[in-house]
């Protein structure tokens, strides 16, 4: 659906150019959320602006909606953004006009006549929730109900793709889980594909399928969540499941047990006691539910070297978890 | 020397002061026309051709873009710090050439333009800067083109703000009106002169003043409220909102 390939935008010239995408590949398959995940200046905004061009990329291809828009002339271009809706971190809403003329602004430009106008912006006021609200301004909204504004009007126009640029980060927690939750709503009931950028790892819990971790410009991992908690080493799946830092214990070993899917009810913990007659602590856990099923990561201490516990982790390589040994006490 | 005393003195100076405020308010009036018509184009164009602006790059160059704008720039400043006695004499041949003549009223309309027009610009330009760049990236977002852009994001959102520039750009002209006695061009500023300096009467000074300070203030009194009606942006007293803006009241209960 949106197709990213070798996307490199720098700033600046000279020395002091500042890379903010680099080679980037990014693939976002029909009708899912995608989120892309990184801290402030790993370049998200420049990536999720350069979808629908309002960057223009210095080289690379972009395909959204089956369509290269690189190559398209500024006509062209126009008429695929309204295939593509956009909300903003900053909700970006006109104080001349109304919740309805804003939402008016999308179908105006699309050339609507005045009462389909009126018929569409309703249609979909009402499925953001905010009939009562048709005829304020903004300015005398929440930023809750701005960013259902914001959603409405990028809907307007019935896009198939929706962009999302930190569209909850100016929010409070509550109202950001419940912009997430519409933004669930519309992704099942329209099919609509969704590419986010935040900084927020539980946005990424919340809604999202599939995550891409960008890092200095680079994309670092990407993929569906349910394959990255099951990846070793995945840095995607350990921000989601925070333990914090590996305590050192000499002579011990720690390992973390990623439990997804089935797994997740199985009394491995008591097995593994029971049948390599170990004395297992658990230093930490985390459950939580990814995709809609139960997932977690447990933290555990073994006493004796890794090559002790070799029998006992095997063991649980064989029941199909993903067993990482993150810390090794010397003797 | 004429003073209050003499007979059919009160009746002369209604008389004087109606052509006088007469001509003041044509002469105003269709300057402040030309004004809007071109200097609102002009401001849009300088913040336009900007870097990162609407028409940083027309044609497709951003070469054109940078040279607009300086020349842009270049023409307003220049508008701007020339006396305007001197515009009036400078312009002569341009003012021959639009109206015909440049004695009269009329004619004074022509150099009131050309020092309105730079002003009115640059409060143009100052209210559109004000703009928020992310509302210009919603709307392109959307597929706005341009032309769509500056009719539905630019202007309406800079409106209040254009308001009062413009209540700041018609006290101006005013001013500058009183000194178009010099091409024969009327108005409550030659009256002033001519009873009241010329023919040492300090009444007629007096009236002129006053009007002058009544239509001053009637305008920008009247500009204040249109602006203030204009904002969504900040809210007045819950009061005042209500009628104002009948569709907001659901929100006050």
């Amino acid at each position: 659906m949106i197709s990213l390939q070798n996307v490199s935008k720098s700033f600046g010239s000279g020395p002091s150019a500042v890379i903010a995408l680099d080679r980037v590949d990014l693939e976002v398959a029909d009708g899912e959320i995608f989120g892309v995940v990184g801290q402030s200046g790993a370049g998200k905004s420049t990536l999720i602006r350069s979808v629908n061009l309002l960057e223009r990329p210095d080289s690379g291809t972009i395909t959204v909606n089956e369509r290269e828009l690189t190559s398209l002339s500024d006509a062209e271009l126009r008429v695929e953004r309204r295939r593509i809706g956009m909300i903003f971190q900053h909700f970006n809403l006109l104080s001349s006009r109304t919740v309805r003329g804003n939402v008016e602004l999308a179908l105006e430009v699309t050339g609507a006549e005045r009462r389909e106008r009126r018929r569409r912006a309703d249609e979909i006021l009402d499925l953001v929730g905010l009939t009562a609200k048709a005829g304020v301004y903004p300015t005398q909204l929440s930023g809750g109900q701005k960013q259902r504004v914001g959603i409405a009007r990028a809907l307007a126009a019935n896009p198939r793709v929706l962009l999302s640029d930190e569209a909850t980060s100016a929010l409070d927690p509550e109202t950001t889980r419940s912009i997430l939750e519409l933004v669930r709503t519309i992704n099942r009931e329209l099919g609509l594909t969704v590419l986010l950028i935040t900084h927020e790892m539980d946005v990424v819990k919340t809604v999202c399928d599939s995550a891409a971790l960008l890092e200095a410009g680079r994309i670092v991992e990407q993929g569906p969540l349910v394959s990255l908690i099951s990846t070793a080493g995945s840095r995607l799946a350990r921000d989601l499941f925070p333990l914090g830092p590996v305590p050192r214990h000499a002579g011990s070993t720690v390992i973390e047990i990623t439990f997804s899917g089935g797994s997740a009810d199985r009394p491995v913990i008591a097995q593994l006691s029971r049948n390599h007659g170990l004395d297992v602590s658990i230093l930490g856990a985390v459950i939580e539910t990814i995709g809609g099923n139960q997932a977690g990561r447990t933290r555990l201490q073994i006493p004796g070297s890794a090559a002790g516990a070799r029998a006992a982790i095997d063991d649980l390589r064989s029941q199909g978890l993903l067993v990482e040994v993150v810390g090794e006490g010397n003797r | 020397m004429i003073d209050p005393s003499t007979p059919g003195f009160w009746q002369n100076l209604l008389g004087v002061v109606m052509v006088g405020t007469g001509q003041t308010l044509y002469m105003v009036g269709v300057a402040l026309a030309v004004t809007i018509l071109v200097g609102l184009p002009l401001g849009i164009a300088l913040v336009g051709t900007e870097r990162g602006g609407l028409f940083d790059a027309p044609f497709g160059s951003r070469a054109v873009g940078v040279a607009t704008n300086r020349v842009l720039d270049f023409v307003v400043n220049l508008g701007r710090s020339i006396p305007f006695i001197i515009v009036m004499i400078a312009i002569i041949p341009l003012t021959r050439l639009v109206v015909g003549t440049f004695i009269g009223t009329t004619a004074a309309i022509v150099p009131l333009s050309i020092v309105a027009i730079p002003f009115f610009a640059r409060m143009v330009e100052i209210a559109l800067k004000e703009i928020d760049p992310g509302l210009t990236e919603a709307a392109q977002s959307l597929g706005a083109t341009r032309a769509q852009i500056v009719r539905k994001v630019f202007i309406p959102e800079a409106l209040p703000s254009i308001v009062l520039g413009l209540a700041t750009t018609i006290t101006s002209i005013i001013n500058f009106s009183a000194m178009v006695g010099v091409v024969a061009g009327g108005g409550l500023g030659d009256v002033a002169f001519r009873y009241g300096y010329q023919a040492f009467s300090p009444t007629y000074v007096l009236v002129v003043v006053v009007i002058i300070f009544v239509i001053v203030q009637l305008i920008a009194t009247a500009a204040a409220a249109i602006a203030r009606r204009l904002s969504h942006a900040s809210l007045p007293q819950p009061g005042l909102r209500g009628i104002l803006a009948p569709g907001t009241r659901q929100q006050s209960i």
